[in-house]
């Protein structure tokens, strides 16, 4: 008897998962990137409810099947072989540039469509045989190193130091920054690294003071990027200071406190929304974004991680919809997967929080410049808009 | 490089040598006492500040219920008349917190409480019941507390930096602030103190008795349990007052501990885990180091430190004679 109910309730149950459309989604909800990962994580369970009350997309439900990594990049591989056993449609995530490489070759082999969430340009250039399937949302350091280099050279700059962590964060934003500077004219005359754990960069910003450069940029993120700006400030540092994206949240601002004034950032533009001029293509889908994160999770608690997360799904829903005209999930799993990566190729000026996507079969990134990236300033302990590039 | 830059870097490199000192005077001790390595010094050393930043914010930190956990285990191991220590500490230590919610200046002494209390229970409940165990599964059993207890401090504290506020403001010169000279001083008191201590003080004799002869220690009537217990307490309070004066200069976060205490404990090596002058000293040589190497080759600031070890222990397993454990 027992038997029987046991069979029957996975009958049910199967039935009733006909025609539900599974999306995995992998994020660092714990561990050191957890201040990013939350945020995304937040914004797919804010989606989910959205969906339910809408009854989902072009008639089928959507279910988020979200999976925490805790930054560590077996996890994020192990995870992601389990979501693509579960029959997900896509794989969005993970939040690091680490873990992200490592289920490239994952989703590869199983022929999953991917958007990453993580920062590197590495994820999806070159678009070979495996980054095929693979998409991803955040802006490049190449990309926001750019910003930084127009802005310095509008402000009459012409020698610059560099300081930034002793790992893949650090080294990625010197050999992009430097190579922008160098096209530009500027000249990098100090190239120094320190650690997220150190106690002291007086060493390394004694030699940057030293060579008299313009302006300081920090290849850091989070609030270990407060230490050489404030060391910078003590030794009596004349010149600008620049950051870069990784530093917009509250924390940054909490922990420098004055130190940090005045200091210039590029980043997306949904980190200065309401400052955005009307015609800013990004301003009001990004308004929407920040005003049902915060209806649900507090005011002032949203970030731009998790605006990468919307802009996924941004990308991801009309090309679900296109994709389902195409195949049926139910009946041809693979075809579809492989109809939906088309379909995300396919995606032409998607406006989204963070600037306008076009992908194409050579740029899995379809951010353009100039809509993707302002320069920001602190000004009184918040963010405010300096400039654009349009 | 001209004489301000070198003024500079050595006033760096003596304000982070002191530290490493400090702590690489506490592993010596503990190591003395208990033969354990006390890897997880740095995150004592992070949980004070962390701690004392959730009560000023008027919340009460994760590491509270640790240390009541752990005395609970304590008054348990202890069982009978033994068990009242322990309770009676975790009640006076909750009605600190209780009170330090209210009284901002309370909270200061309730972390420094705090993490000695972690201390003392940490050696009663993990390391007493394997006193006769050997080197290495003390070692191992202090790297896994340091995992365990770095895991709890991310998600006690979460995963960024916090910044108390500087006991004293403004700077004496350019380059060295009053907390600076604050850091310097307590170095200095600590130093002469626990000389005064072991010089001077039947219980200071007795723990370094215990330290150079665990038996003959015991056949005089010093408990090695109780030496053990004063040595940790001892290590948990210069860690927890280093970590409240250092937070405000270098920001702390759960992470950063760890560093503090490995770059102490390469000083305790070049003191070959026995000698205080000598470990203080080579702490002093490592911040020096250190704050030289970051101004000339900075990407490769940490290599250069951890390759100090080389040739001090090299030096150490030449000297050394073969002692059977």
């Amino acid at each position: 008897m027992k038997r029987w109910l046991a069979v029957a309730l996975v009958l049910a149950l199967s039935a009733w998962a006909q025609g539900v459309l599974k999306v995995g989604v992998v994020v660092s909800a714990t561990g050191p990137a957890a201040s990013l990962g939350i945020p995304e994580r937040n914004t797919f369970l804010m989606l989910q409810e959205l969906l339910d009350r809408q009854g989902g997309v072009a008639g089928r439900k959507v279910q988020f099947v979200i999976l925490d990594d805790a930054s560590d990049t077996t996890q994020a591989v192990r995870n992601t072989r389990r979501l693509v056993e579960e029959g997900a449609v896509a794989i969005v995530g993970t939040t690091t540039t680490p873990a992200s490489l490592g289920m490239i070759p994952v989703v590869a082999e199983a022929k999953v469509p991917m958007i990453s969430l993580a920062a590197s340009k590495d994820i999806i250039h070159p678009v070979d045989a495996q980054r095929f399937w693979v998409f991803k949302t955040p802006q490049t350091e190449e990309l926001m190193a750019r910003a930084i280099v127009a802005d310095m050279v509008a402000r009459g700059v012409k020698t610059v130091g560099y300081i930034g962590f002793n790992d893949a964060y650090g080294e990625g934003w010197a050999r992009f920054f430097e190579a922008e500077a160098k096209a530009k004219g500027l000249q990098v005359v100090a190239n120094e690294r320190y650690n997220r754990t150190d106690t002291s960069v007086t060493g390394q910003v004694l030699r940057i003071i030293a060579r008299r450069p313009d302006a300081v940029l920090i290849g850091a993120s989070g609030t270990p990027a407060v230490l050489p700006q404030r060391t910078l400030k003590e030794r009596g540092y004349p010149g600008l200071i620049y950051q870069t994206h990784g530093v917009a949240n509250p924390d940054f601002l909490r922990v420098g406190g004055k130190d940090v004034e005045g200091t210039f950032l590029p980043a997306g533009p949904i980190l200065v929304a309401e400052q955005l001029p009307s015609a800013f293509p990004s301003k009001r889908v990004a308004l929407d974004y920040i005003q049902r994160y915060e209806a649900k999770y507090g005011i002032g608690s949203y970030s731009t991680f998790g605006a990468h997360a919307w802009d996924a799904w941004l990308i991801l829903r009309p090309a679900l919809e296109r994709a389902l005209k195409k195949a049926d999930p139910d009946k041809d799993l693979a075809a579809f997967r492989a109809a939906l990566r088309d379909e995300i190729e396919a995606t032409r000026n998607v406006v989204a929080t963070h600037g306008v996507f076009t992908f194409t079969k050579e740029n899995h990134l379809g951010l353009r410049f100039e809509d993707a990236a302002v320069m920001v300033r602190v000004e009184g302990g918040r963010w405010r808009l300096e400039r654009t590039f349009r | 490089m001209d004489a301000t830059i070198l003024g500079f870097l050595l006033l760096d490199g003596l304000q982070n040598g002191v530290i490493y000192g400090l702590l690489a005077i506490a592993m010596v001790l503990v190591f003395a006492v208990t033969r354990v390595i006390l890897v997880p010094i740095g995150e004592l050393l992070m949980f004070a500040p962390l701690s004392l930043v959730w009560l000023l914010e008027g919340k009460v930190p994760g590491t509270l219920w640790l240390a009541l956990a752990l005395g609970l285990v304590w008054a348990g191991l202890a069982r009978g008349r033994g068990a009242w220590g322990p309770l009676l500490g975790a009640l006076g230590l909750s009605a600190l917190f209780f009170l330090a919610l209210f009284l901002k200046p309370l909270a200061y002494v309730a972390a420094v409480l705090l993490v000695v209390y972690l201390g003392v229970a940490t050696y009663r409940v993990f390391f007493q019941p394997l006193r006769e165990a050997t080197v290495l599964s003390l070692l191992i059993m202090a790297v896994g507390l340091h995992v365990a207890y770095q895991g709890l401090g991310l998600v006690f504290f979460g995963p960024e930096q916090f910044r108390p506020e500087p006991l004293l403001k403004g700077e004496v010169v350019v380059g060295l602030s009053w907390q600076g000279v604050l850091v310097l001083l307590f170095a200095l008191l600590s130093v002469l103190a626990l000389y005064g201590f072991f010089r001077f003080s039947l219980y200071g004799k007795a723990l370094l008795a215990a330290a150079e002869s665990r038996l003959g220690a015991r056949l005089t009537g010093i408990s090695p349990e109780e030496a053990g217990m004063v040595a940790f307490g001892i290590a948990s309070l210069l860690a927890g007052l280093s970590g409240l004066l250092l937070a405000p200069l270098i920001n702390a976060a759960y992470f950063m501990g760890f560093m503090l205490g490995l770059k102490g404990f390469v000083a305790a090596i070049l003191g070959g885990l026995a000698s205080y002058p000598v470990a203080f000293l080579g702490a002093l040589l490592v911040g020096f180091f250190e704050s030289f190497t970051s101004f000339f080759a900075s990407a490769y600031k940490e290599a250069l430190v951890f390759l100090l070890l080389v040739p001090a222990l090299f030096y150490q397993s030449l000297r050394a004679r073969a002692v059977e454990e």
